[in-house]
């Protein structure tokens, strides 16, 4: 039993051991002439842009569901005018960054980590190493910075796109005006809303393209692999992404209450 | 006559006097896993020589010319390269010795997102810093002529075939105009015509640009165009050295086998 835990320790060591040089790496190379500009616009577009439509049907899905859902309880109370408050605080506190770091770890860890995985298994991250380019400047900066860079601005439009699903919502059947509507909305949330919002979605990002590279350089040299790094990277991700904001929420809690 | 290379680590390889060595590997040792793929291997490559390395595959035969790179690290022995030791070598030292050696990959290793052009430019505009467009295509225009390939220049690997691939992958090194090429199975995969191109290219090429070679391949014909001495490599270590004439007539059965 002792004999078998022992590796299983030791691996899970090496594991955390590796990943915290590949950040230190990653902070390093950030700070190195010749930053990567083109590659990191590059990025913006690939990550930013293309997840938008994704981004934006599940704002608006989310927006609308939430506002259908939460309508005949609230007007069992009497409360129907809170509603636009309470979609907008749901919406902008919790599900809004989570929803969209989780859709962003599907489509962009994922796409990260096998691209990075079948340039690893192919050899063109070595060909790069050899011809004395920088691949960790080249590869993994400018990925983990545009993430970093973009789900907090796809957060805001997702949760921009919410906030009108939830305004359809209520025209269903009911005659809110729009300017009613987004007013109230936004008159609930205050700077201990969007504030700590904004900035555990910096992290979300931080984590889905830090986890996207490092499985994928890390992936081994096999096909093979290269699922496996897409599917380890999803997965781990999304993972953080909850650990994050779990900790992101007492951290709020604490500093707003206290 | 074929003479062994297996010499104890501590002991000098033979040398000519003519010419100095540019790489210089002795008791080389790596294993993975606890495997022990390399066992003990001391071979010297002079400057200006095609020094072809011959062994059947998973022999590793990639992983000497890797640990040549700073590709792998050793676990025993020593590496020099330019009289370096590799493994003693900074990363800016390291960075500094790559500009100097050329790896030509298996499958060319060429980066799938980016046109010719761009994997071209790449090593240009990342590790020589050239900012002058014009000097950036007319040295990309210059290598591609050499290897036959002017008109791929916007092409996408994608659009290539394994032969075209190949002498992309050929220009990209020699682009930084290396000292050492490292020739990773350069022939693997091709049909017969096209291996005789890419070896008399390789021939040419070192013609050209002056270049000291080493060139790993189990393909016979690739071995004979190009190589100027041939060592056989067999359970992690060289077993025979001599020109292709005397290892064809070699007393070593293994070695013979190549040859038939």
């Amino acid at each position: 039993m002792a004999e078998q835990a022992i590796p299983a320790w030791k691996k899970t060591f090496e594991e955390a051991g590796s990943q915290i040089l590949f950040f230190g790496s990653f902070l390093r190379n950030i700070f190195k002439s010749g930053f990567e500009w083109s590659e990191f616009i590059r990025q913006c577009y690939e990550i930013g842009y293309k997840s938008l439509t994704l981004v934006g049907l599940t704002g608006f899905i989310m927006g609308l569901v939430l506002t259908l859902q939460s309508r005949p309880t609230l007007a069992d109370f009497g409360a129907e005018s809170w509603l636009p408050g309470m979609v907008s605080l749901s919406i902008v506190r919790e599900i809004g960054p989570v929803i969209t770091a989780i859709i962003c770890a599907g489509r962009v860890a994922s796409s990260i980590g096998a691209e990075l995985g079948s340039m690893n298994v192919t050899e063109q991250v070595d060909a790069m190493e050899v011809s004395g380019a920088n691949p960790m400047q080249y590869l993994v900066v400018t990925r983990v910075l545009a993430t970093t860079l973009m789900i907090p601005i796809l957060t805001f439009i997702s949760d921009a796109v919410a906030l009108f699903g939830g305004f359809l919502a209520v025209n269903i059947d009911g005659k809110v005006s729009f300017y009613l509507y987004f007013t109230k909305s936004i008159a609930v949330l205050g700077f201990s809303d969007i504030f700590p919002a904004t900035i555990k979605t910096v992290f979300f990002g931080l984590a889905i393209g830090f986890i996207g590279c490092y499985k994928g350089i890390n992936s081994n040299k096999g096909t093979e692999s290269v699922g496996l790094a897409a599917n380890s990277a999803v997965v781990t991700s999304s993972l953080w992404i909850f650990v994050i904001d779990a900790i992101a929420v007492q951290l709020t809690n604490i500093l707003a209450y206290h | 006559m074929a003479t062994l290379v297996n010499h104890p680590s501590n002991e000098a390889a033979p040398t000519s006097p003519a010419k100095e060595n540019v790489v210089e590997i002795r008791g080389l040792k790596k294993a993975f896993n606890g495997f022990e793929v390399l066992k003990n291997i001391n071979v010297d490559l002079k400057r200006g020589e095609n020094l072809v390395v011959l062994g059947k595959s998973g022999q590793g035969k990639s992983v000497t010319i890797k640990c040549i790179v700073g590709l792998l690290t050793k676990d025993e022995g020593s590496v020099k390269v330019f009289n370096e030791e590799v493994s003693d070598l900074s990363d800016e030292g390291l960075k500094k010795l790559r500009t100097k050696i050329g790896f030509l990959f298996q499958n060319s290793a060429l980066y799938d997102s980016m046109t010719v052009r761009e994997n071209l430019s790449f090593p240009l505009t990342r590790v020589l810093k050239l900012k002058d467009q014009a000097e950036i295509n007319s040295r990309i225009e210059e290598v591609l002529e050499g290897v036959g390939l002017l008109d791929a220049i916007d092409k996408m690997p994608s659009d290539l075939s394994g032969g075209m691939r190949k002498r992309i992958g050929l220009a990209r090194t020699l682009i930084m105009q290396p000292e050492i090429m490292l020739y990773d199975e350069p022939t693997t995969g091709l049909d017969p015509i096209t291996s005789k191109e890419i070896s008399q290219l390789i021939l040419e090429m070192q013609k050209k640009y002056k270049t000291s070679s080493i060139i790993i391949t189990h393909d016979m014909p690739c071995a004979q165009i190009t190589a100027d001495r041939i060592v056989v490599m067999n359970d992690g270590e060289y077993i025979a050295e001599g020109t292709y004439k005397e290892l064809e007539n070699s007393e070593n059965e293994l070695v013979r086998a190549f040859f038939k």
